[in-house]
Protein backbone atom coordinates (compact mmCIF):
# COMPACT_ATOMS: atom_id res chain seq x y z
CA UNK A 1 0.00 0.00 0.00
CA UNK A 2 2.96 2.57 0.78
CA UNK A 3 3.77 3.53 -2.92
CA UNK A 4 0.12 4.15 -3.48
CA UNK A 5 -0.48 6.17 -0.65
CA UNK A 6 2.92 8.15 -1.45
CA UNK A 7 1.33 8.55 -4.72
CA UNK A 8 -1.81 10.40 -3.38
CA UNK A 9 -0.09 12.51 -1.17
CA UNK A 10 2.07 13.69 -4.32
CA UNK A 11 -1.45 14.66 -6.19
CA UNK A 12 -2.44 16.52 -3.47
CA UNK A 13 0.37 19.38 -2.86
CA UNK A 14 0.12 19.95 -6.68
CA UNK A 15 -3.26 21.07 -6.08
CA UNK A 16 -4.92 24.76 -5.61
CA UNK A 17 -5.21 25.85 -2.00
CA UNK A 18 -9.08 24.52 -0.54
CA UNK A 19 -11.37 26.69 -1.83
CA UNK A 20 -15.03 27.04 0.17
CA UNK A 21 -16.35 24.61 -2.54
CA UNK A 22 -13.76 22.16 -2.33
CA UNK A 23 -13.68 21.87 1.50
CA UNK A 24 -17.39 21.22 1.72
CA UNK A 25 -16.21 18.16 -1.12
CA UNK A 26 -14.41 16.50 1.89
CA UNK A 27 -16.59 17.65 4.81
CA UNK A 28 -19.99 17.10 3.56
CA UNK A 29 -19.51 12.94 3.35
CA UNK A 30 -18.75 13.23 7.33
CA UNK A 31 -22.10 14.61 8.28
CA UNK A 32 -25.17 15.70 6.05
CA UNK A 33 -24.02 13.56 3.37
CA UNK A 34 -22.24 10.71 4.50
CA UNK A 35 -22.18 7.22 2.24
CA UNK A 36 -23.56 5.17 4.90
CA UNK A 37 -26.12 6.52 7.63
CA UNK A 38 -27.25 9.10 4.61
CA UNK A 39 -26.63 7.52 1.20
CA UNK A 40 -27.30 4.11 2.36
CA UNK A 41 -24.21 2.75 0.18
CA UNK A 42 -21.30 0.34 1.32
CA UNK A 43 -23.50 -1.28 3.80
CA UNK A 44 -22.48 -4.74 3.55
CA UNK A 45 -18.69 -4.57 4.66
CA UNK A 46 -19.59 -1.69 7.33
CA UNK A 47 -21.72 -4.82 8.84
CA UNK A 48 -19.17 -7.57 8.13
CA UNK A 49 -15.97 -6.33 9.55
CA UNK A 50 -16.96 -4.33 11.80
CA UNK A 51 -16.87 -6.75 15.07
CA UNK A 52 -13.36 -5.45 16.27
CA UNK A 53 -11.76 -2.27 15.81
CA UNK A 54 -8.64 -3.44 13.55
CA UNK A 55 -9.82 -5.26 10.72
CA UNK A 56 -12.35 -2.27 10.62
CA UNK A 57 -9.55 0.42 10.72
CA UNK A 58 -7.53 -2.15 7.73
CA UNK A 59 -11.12 -1.51 5.22
CA UNK A 60 -11.27 1.49 5.82
CA UNK A 61 -7.43 2.29 5.01
CA UNK A 62 -8.30 0.03 1.82
CA UNK A 63 -11.43 1.71 0.55
CA UNK A 64 -9.93 5.22 1.28
CA UNK A 65 -7.08 4.54 -1.02
CA UNK A 66 -9.34 2.49 -3.87
CA UNK A 67 -11.76 5.17 -3.99
CA UNK A 68 -9.63 7.65 -4.02
CA UNK A 69 -7.42 6.37 -6.69
CA UNK A 70 -10.60 5.39 -8.63
CA UNK A 71 -11.99 8.01 -8.35
CA UNK A 72 -8.77 10.05 -10.22
CA UNK A 73 -8.57 7.34 -12.32
CA UNK A 74 -11.85 8.04 -13.81
CA UNK A 75 -12.12 11.26 -13.55
CA UNK A 76 -8.69 11.11 -16.10
CA UNK A 77 -10.33 9.27 -18.35
CA UNK A 78 -13.84 10.43 -18.41
CA UNK A 79 -13.85 12.28 -21.91
CA UNK A 80 -12.71 8.73 -23.76
CA UNK A 81 -15.13 6.55 -22.04
CA UNK A 82 -18.12 5.66 -23.98
CA UNK A 83 -21.09 6.05 -21.65
CA UNK A 84 -23.09 2.59 -22.91
CA UNK A 85 -19.81 0.42 -21.36
CA UNK A 86 -19.33 2.76 -18.55
CA UNK A 87 -20.40 0.06 -15.74
CA UNK A 88 -17.84 -2.27 -17.62
CA UNK A 89 -15.02 -0.08 -17.50
CA UNK A 90 -15.72 1.70 -14.09
CA UNK A 91 -15.66 -2.31 -12.49
CA UNK A 92 -12.08 -2.70 -14.38
CA UNK A 93 -10.51 -0.13 -12.91
CA UNK A 94 -12.04 -0.66 -9.49
CA UNK A 95 -11.15 -4.02 -9.57
CA UNK A 96 -7.28 -3.36 -10.68
CA UNK A 97 -7.04 -1.39 -7.77
CA UNK A 98 -8.64 -3.45 -5.55
CA UNK A 99 -6.44 -6.69 -6.70
CA UNK A 100 -3.46 -3.88 -5.85
CA UNK A 101 -4.95 -3.56 -2.19
CA UNK A 102 -5.50 -7.33 -1.62
CA UNK A 103 -1.90 -8.60 -2.71
CA UNK A 104 -0.48 -5.66 -0.61
CA UNK A 105 -2.31 -6.64 2.66
CA UNK A 106 -1.68 -10.13 1.88
CA UNK A 107 2.03 -9.56 1.84
CA UNK A 108 2.13 -7.14 4.47
CA UNK A 109 -0.76 -7.70 7.11
CA UNK A 110 -1.85 -11.79 6.11
CA UNK A 111 -3.38 -11.72 9.37
CA UNK A 112 -5.97 -9.56 9.10
CA UNK A 113 -6.20 -10.13 5.43
CA UNK A 114 -7.55 -13.84 6.38
CA UNK A 115 -9.98 -12.39 8.85
CA UNK A 116 -11.26 -9.78 6.05
CA UNK A 117 -11.65 -12.81 3.83
CA UNK A 118 -13.86 -12.12 0.89
CA UNK A 119 -14.83 -8.50 2.12
CA UNK A 120 -11.79 -7.08 0.17
CA UNK A 121 -12.28 -8.69 -2.84
CA UNK A 122 -15.77 -7.22 -2.06
CA UNK A 123 -14.79 -3.69 -2.18
CA UNK A 124 -15.04 -3.76 -6.00
CA UNK A 125 -19.11 -4.18 -5.61
CA UNK A 126 -18.83 -1.73 -2.57
CA UNK A 127 -21.62 0.73 -3.81
CA UNK A 128 -19.69 3.84 -2.42
CA UNK A 129 -16.82 3.44 -5.15
CA UNK A 130 -19.11 2.67 -7.69
CA UNK A 131 -21.43 5.42 -6.77
CA UNK A 132 -18.47 8.24 -6.45
CA UNK A 133 -17.56 6.97 -10.04
CA UNK A 134 -21.12 7.29 -11.66
CA UNK A 135 -22.14 10.73 -9.50
CA UNK A 136 -19.24 12.63 -9.02
CA UNK A 137 -15.77 11.26 -11.06
CA UNK A 138 -17.68 11.28 -14.76
CA UNK A 139 -18.72 15.05 -14.73
CA UNK A 140 -15.56 16.51 -12.50
CA UNK A 141 -11.99 17.28 -12.88
CA UNK A 142 -8.99 15.21 -11.43
CA UNK A 143 -8.65 17.68 -8.74
CA UNK A 144 -12.37 18.02 -6.85
CA UNK A 145 -12.98 13.95 -7.88
CA UNK A 146 -9.44 13.49 -5.47
CA UNK A 147 -11.40 15.53 -2.73
CA UNK A 148 -14.65 14.02 -2.87
CA UNK A 149 -12.84 10.43 -2.71
CA UNK A 150 -10.95 11.37 0.57
CA UNK A 151 -14.24 12.83 2.05
CA UNK A 152 -16.82 9.72 0.82
CA UNK A 153 -13.94 7.14 2.20
CA UNK A 154 -13.28 9.12 5.56
CA UNK A 155 -17.39 9.27 6.34
CA UNK A 156 -17.03 5.77 5.66
CA UNK A 157 -14.25 4.84 7.90
CA UNK A 158 -15.35 7.15 10.52
CA UNK A 159 -18.84 5.53 10.87
CA UNK A 160 -16.94 1.58 10.69
CA UNK A 161 -14.74 2.85 13.34
CA UNK A 162 -17.73 3.83 15.69
CA UNK A 163 -19.34 0.83 14.94
CA UNK A 164 -16.26 -1.38 15.70
CA UNK A 165 -15.74 0.44 19.12
CA UNK A 166 -18.88 -0.06 20.33
CA UNK A 167 -18.91 -3.43 19.14
CA UNK A 168 -15.24 -4.48 20.15
CA UNK A 169 -16.47 -2.91 23.58
CA UNK A 170 -19.86 -4.20 24.06
CA UNK A 171 -19.27 -7.49 22.76
CA UNK A 172 -15.70 -8.53 24.06
CA UNK A 173 -15.45 -5.99 26.39
CA UNK A 174 -11.50 -4.66 24.39
CA UNK A 175 -11.14 -1.69 22.67
CA UNK A 176 -7.78 -2.42 19.95
CA UNK A 177 -7.41 -5.99 21.64
CA UNK A 178 -6.79 -5.08 24.39
CA UNK A 179 -9.33 -5.96 27.06
CA UNK A 180 -10.45 -2.87 28.61
CA UNK A 181 -11.94 -4.06 31.16
CA UNK A 182 -9.87 -6.68 32.67
CA UNK A 183 -7.48 -3.42 33.06
CA UNK A 184 -9.21 -1.84 36.15
CA UNK A 185 -10.15 -4.91 37.39
CA UNK A 186 -14.07 -5.20 36.57
CA UNK A 187 -15.29 -8.95 35.28
CA UNK A 188 -17.18 -8.42 32.01
CA UNK A 189 -18.24 -11.84 30.73
CA UNK A 190 -19.15 -10.22 27.29
CA UNK A 191 -22.71 -9.56 25.09
CA UNK A 192 -22.35 -12.53 22.19
CA UNK A 193 -25.50 -10.30 20.71
CA UNK A 194 -23.09 -7.62 19.84
CA UNK A 195 -20.77 -10.17 17.48
CA UNK A 196 -23.68 -11.44 15.74
CA UNK A 197 -24.88 -9.84 12.60
CA UNK A 198 -27.93 -8.58 14.53
CA UNK A 199 -26.04 -6.70 16.81
CA UNK A 200 -24.07 -4.92 13.73
CA UNK A 201 -27.69 -4.00 12.71
CA UNK A 202 -29.09 -2.52 15.61
CA UNK A 203 -25.73 -0.48 16.34
CA UNK A 204 -25.92 1.21 13.00
CA UNK A 205 -29.78 2.04 13.35
CA UNK A 206 -28.94 3.48 16.59
CA UNK A 207 -26.28 5.67 15.34
CA UNK A 208 -28.94 6.84 12.64
CA UNK A 209 -31.10 7.79 14.87
CA UNK A 210 -28.37 10.20 17.08
CA UNK A 211 -27.25 11.40 14.43
CA UNK A 212 -30.70 12.58 12.83
CA UNK A 213 -31.54 13.41 15.73
CA UNK A 214 -28.78 16.02 15.56
CA UNK A 215 -28.49 17.22 12.60
CA UNK A 216 -32.43 17.20 12.39
CA UNK A 217 -32.95 15.18 8.78
CA UNK A 218 -36.05 13.36 8.73
CA UNK A 219 -37.45 11.00 6.22
CA UNK A 220 -41.12 10.87 5.45
CA UNK B 1 -28.04 -35.84 -3.87
CA UNK B 2 -28.55 -35.64 -0.33
CA UNK B 3 -25.68 -33.66 0.31
CA UNK B 4 -27.12 -31.40 -2.87
CA UNK B 5 -30.08 -31.23 -1.07
CA UNK B 6 -28.46 -29.97 2.35
CA UNK B 7 -26.05 -27.37 0.19
CA UNK B 8 -29.85 -25.91 -1.10
CA UNK B 9 -31.31 -25.93 2.18
CA UNK B 10 -28.04 -24.31 3.90
CA UNK B 11 -27.62 -21.77 1.64
CA UNK B 12 -31.51 -20.61 1.86
CA UNK B 13 -31.67 -20.40 5.64
CA UNK B 14 -28.74 -21.12 7.65
CA UNK B 15 -26.03 -19.28 5.46
CA UNK B 16 -28.63 -16.63 4.32
CA UNK B 17 -26.97 -14.21 1.96
CA UNK B 18 -28.33 -11.30 3.76
CA UNK B 19 -28.69 -12.21 7.34
CA UNK B 20 -25.89 -14.32 8.00
CA UNK B 21 -23.46 -12.40 6.11
CA UNK B 22 -25.36 -9.33 5.04
CA UNK B 23 -24.16 -9.33 1.15
CA UNK B 24 -25.75 -7.18 -0.91
CA UNK B 25 -27.16 -4.87 1.78
CA UNK B 26 -27.14 -1.51 -0.48
CA UNK B 27 -30.21 -2.95 -3.09
CA UNK B 28 -32.00 -4.80 0.02
CA UNK B 29 -32.63 -1.72 2.05
CA UNK B 30 -33.25 0.58 -1.12
CA UNK B 31 -35.76 -1.75 -2.93
CA UNK B 32 -37.71 -2.80 0.06
CA UNK B 33 -40.48 -0.52 0.10
CA UNK B 34 -43.10 -2.39 -2.23
CA UNK B 35 -43.54 -6.08 -1.88
CA UNK B 36 -43.60 -6.27 -5.86
CA UNK B 37 -40.55 -4.49 -6.65
CA UNK B 38 -38.70 -6.65 -4.08
CA UNK B 39 -39.91 -9.56 -5.98
CA UNK B 40 -38.85 -8.84 -9.12
CA UNK B 41 -35.42 -7.72 -7.66
CA UNK B 42 -35.05 -11.11 -6.16
CA UNK B 43 -36.01 -13.03 -9.10
CA UNK B 44 -33.22 -11.17 -10.85
CA UNK B 45 -30.95 -11.86 -8.65
CA UNK B 46 -31.60 -15.27 -8.14
CA UNK B 47 -31.47 -15.64 -12.02
CA UNK B 48 -28.18 -14.11 -12.54
CA UNK B 49 -26.73 -15.92 -9.33
CA UNK B 50 -28.21 -19.17 -10.55
CA UNK B 51 -26.06 -18.58 -14.02
CA UNK B 52 -23.11 -16.65 -12.58
CA UNK B 53 -21.74 -19.02 -10.12
CA UNK B 54 -21.71 -22.03 -12.41
CA UNK B 55 -19.88 -19.76 -14.88
CA UNK B 56 -17.01 -18.45 -12.31
CA UNK B 57 -16.99 -22.06 -11.43
CA UNK B 58 -15.97 -23.09 -14.46
CA UNK B 59 -13.68 -20.31 -15.39
CA UNK B 60 -11.82 -20.96 -11.94
CA UNK B 61 -11.35 -24.34 -12.29
CA UNK B 62 -10.48 -24.51 -16.07
CA UNK B 63 -8.56 -21.44 -16.37
CA UNK B 64 -7.48 -19.78 -13.38
CA UNK B 65 -6.36 -21.89 -10.86
CA UNK B 66 -3.01 -23.46 -10.92
CA UNK B 67 -2.38 -26.40 -13.17
CA UNK B 68 -5.54 -25.92 -14.57
CA UNK B 69 -4.55 -24.83 -17.85
CA UNK B 70 -3.00 -28.61 -18.50
CA UNK B 71 -5.99 -29.26 -20.70
CA UNK B 72 -4.37 -26.73 -23.54
CA UNK B 73 -0.84 -28.06 -23.46
CA UNK B 74 0.91 -29.54 -20.73
CA UNK B 75 3.50 -26.75 -20.59
CA UNK B 76 0.86 -24.53 -19.09
CA UNK B 77 0.46 -26.25 -16.07
CA UNK B 78 2.40 -24.33 -14.18
CA UNK B 79 0.76 -20.93 -14.47
CA UNK B 80 -1.14 -19.83 -11.72
CA UNK B 81 -3.56 -17.09 -12.57
CA UNK B 82 -5.48 -16.62 -9.52
CA UNK B 83 -4.73 -13.48 -8.96
CA UNK B 84 -7.02 -12.14 -12.14
CA UNK B 85 -9.65 -13.86 -10.03
CA UNK B 86 -11.79 -10.85 -9.11
CA UNK B 87 -11.80 -9.18 -12.42
CA UNK B 88 -12.45 -12.07 -14.83
CA UNK B 89 -15.18 -13.08 -12.33
CA UNK B 90 -16.75 -9.39 -12.08
CA UNK B 91 -16.65 -9.41 -16.02
CA UNK B 92 -19.09 -12.29 -16.38
CA UNK B 93 -21.11 -10.50 -13.74
CA UNK B 94 -21.35 -7.47 -15.22
CA UNK B 95 -22.24 -8.89 -19.13
CA UNK B 96 -24.48 -11.40 -17.34
CA UNK B 97 -26.70 -8.39 -15.48
CA UNK B 98 -26.81 -6.69 -19.22
CA UNK B 99 -28.43 -10.19 -20.93
CA UNK B 100 -30.33 -9.83 -17.87
CA UNK B 101 -31.26 -6.00 -18.63
CA UNK B 102 -32.10 -6.95 -22.01
CA UNK B 103 -34.19 -9.83 -20.61
CA UNK B 104 -36.61 -7.89 -18.59
CA UNK B 105 -36.71 -4.72 -20.90
CA UNK B 106 -38.56 -7.26 -23.64
CA UNK B 107 -40.81 -9.04 -21.50
CA UNK B 108 -41.76 -6.88 -18.15
CA UNK B 109 -41.37 -3.13 -19.52
CA UNK B 110 -43.34 -2.25 -15.73
CA UNK B 111 -41.00 -4.01 -13.54
CA UNK B 112 -38.16 -2.65 -15.75
CA UNK B 113 -39.71 1.17 -15.23
CA UNK B 114 -39.56 0.40 -11.32
CA UNK B 115 -36.53 -1.09 -10.64
CA UNK B 116 -34.94 2.00 -12.32
CA UNK B 117 -31.07 2.19 -11.14
CA UNK B 118 -30.83 -1.13 -9.05
CA UNK B 119 -31.47 -3.37 -12.04
CA UNK B 120 -27.92 -2.60 -13.73
CA UNK B 121 -26.73 -1.94 -9.93
CA UNK B 122 -27.42 -6.01 -9.34
CA UNK B 123 -23.63 -5.81 -11.22
CA UNK B 124 -21.95 -4.54 -7.91
CA UNK B 125 -24.73 -6.38 -5.72
CA UNK B 126 -22.24 -7.62 -3.36
CA UNK B 127 -24.12 -10.86 -3.17
CA UNK B 128 -23.15 -11.94 -6.59
CA UNK B 129 -19.63 -11.48 -6.26
CA UNK B 130 -19.54 -12.64 -2.98
CA UNK B 131 -21.31 -15.92 -3.81
CA UNK B 132 -18.58 -16.57 -6.08
CA UNK B 133 -16.05 -16.41 -3.58
CA UNK B 134 -18.05 -18.17 -1.27
CA UNK B 135 -18.02 -20.91 -4.08
CA UNK B 136 -14.25 -20.91 -4.30
CA UNK B 137 -13.33 -20.50 -0.91
CA UNK B 138 -15.46 -23.51 0.21
CA UNK B 139 -14.35 -25.48 -2.83
CA UNK B 140 -17.40 -27.16 -4.10
CA UNK B 141 -18.36 -29.09 -7.39
CA UNK B 142 -19.81 -27.75 -10.33
CA UNK B 143 -22.92 -29.22 -9.25
CA UNK B 144 -23.04 -28.53 -5.45
CA UNK B 145 -22.29 -24.67 -7.24
CA UNK B 146 -25.51 -24.39 -9.17
CA UNK B 147 -27.22 -25.63 -6.13
CA UNK B 148 -25.71 -23.19 -3.93
CA UNK B 149 -26.06 -19.96 -6.47
CA UNK B 150 -29.58 -20.99 -6.97
CA UNK B 151 -30.54 -21.11 -3.07
CA UNK B 152 -28.20 -17.99 -2.04
CA UNK B 153 -30.90 -16.38 -4.59
CA UNK B 154 -33.61 -17.81 -3.09
CA UNK B 155 -32.31 -16.79 0.31
CA UNK B 156 -32.19 -13.86 -0.24
CA UNK B 157 -35.51 -12.79 -2.48
CA UNK B 158 -36.93 -14.58 0.65
CA UNK B 159 -35.21 -11.71 2.86
CA UNK B 160 -36.09 -8.72 0.75
CA UNK B 161 -39.92 -10.18 -0.34
CA UNK B 162 -40.54 -10.62 4.09
CA UNK B 163 -38.66 -7.30 4.62
CA UNK B 164 -41.25 -5.07 2.09
CA UNK B 165 -44.05 -6.99 3.66
CA UNK B 166 -42.97 -5.42 7.17
CA UNK B 167 -42.16 -1.69 5.77
CA UNK B 168 -45.33 -1.53 3.96
CA UNK B 169 -47.19 -2.37 7.09
CA UNK B 170 -44.72 0.13 8.97
CA UNK B 171 -46.31 2.84 7.21
CA UNK B 172 -49.33 3.19 9.49
CA UNK B 173 -47.05 2.89 11.98
CA UNK B 174 -46.02 5.72 15.05
CA UNK B 175 -42.28 5.96 14.78
CA UNK B 176 -39.99 8.61 16.23
CA UNK B 177 -39.57 11.01 13.69
CA UNK B 178 -35.27 10.47 13.47
CA UNK B 179 -35.66 7.15 13.40
CA UNK B 180 -38.35 6.53 10.51
CA UNK B 181 -36.90 5.06 7.36
CA UNK B 182 -33.75 4.05 7.47
CA UNK B 183 -33.00 4.12 11.39
CA UNK B 184 -36.12 1.44 12.36
CA UNK B 185 -35.49 -0.29 8.96
CA UNK B 186 -31.81 -1.00 10.48
CA UNK B 187 -33.20 -2.61 13.66
CA UNK B 188 -35.77 -4.37 12.07
CA UNK B 189 -33.38 -6.55 9.93
CA UNK B 190 -31.47 -6.90 13.03
CA UNK B 191 -34.39 -8.09 14.52
CA UNK B 192 -35.30 -10.51 11.79
CA UNK B 193 -31.62 -11.73 11.30
CA UNK B 194 -31.66 -12.98 15.20
CA UNK B 195 -34.98 -14.63 13.87
CA UNK B 196 -32.83 -16.30 11.19
CA UNK B 197 -30.43 -17.10 13.75
CA UNK B 198 -32.40 -20.09 15.35
CA UNK B 199 -31.64 -21.77 11.89
CA UNK B 200 -28.37 -21.86 12.94
CA UNK B 201 -29.35 -24.63 15.50
CA UNK B 202 -30.23 -27.51 12.54
CA UNK B 203 -27.48 -29.77 11.62
CA UNK B 204 -27.24 -30.85 8.15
Amino acid sequence: MSTEVAEVVKEKKSEPLFSKKNRKLVSNPLDIDNPITVQVLGICSALAVTTQMKPAFTMAISLLVVVIASNVAISALRNTIPSRIRIVVQLAVIATFVILVDQVLKAYVYDVSKQLSVFVGLIITNCIVMGRLEAFAMGNKIGPSLLDGFGNGLGYGIILMIVAFFRELLGSGAIWGVKIFELVGLKYPGNGLMLLPAGACIVVGVIIWVQRSLNGYREA
Amino acid sequence: MENLISIGVRSIFIDNMIFAYFLGMCSYLAVSKKVSTAFGLGLAVIFVLGFTIPINWLIQNHILNQGSLAWISPELANIDLTFLQFIVFIAVIASMVQLTEMAIEKFSPALYGSLGIFLPLIAVNCAILGGALFMVGRSYTLGEATVFGIGSGIGWMLAIVALAGIREKMKYSNVPGPLRGLGITFILVGLMSLGFLSFMGFSL
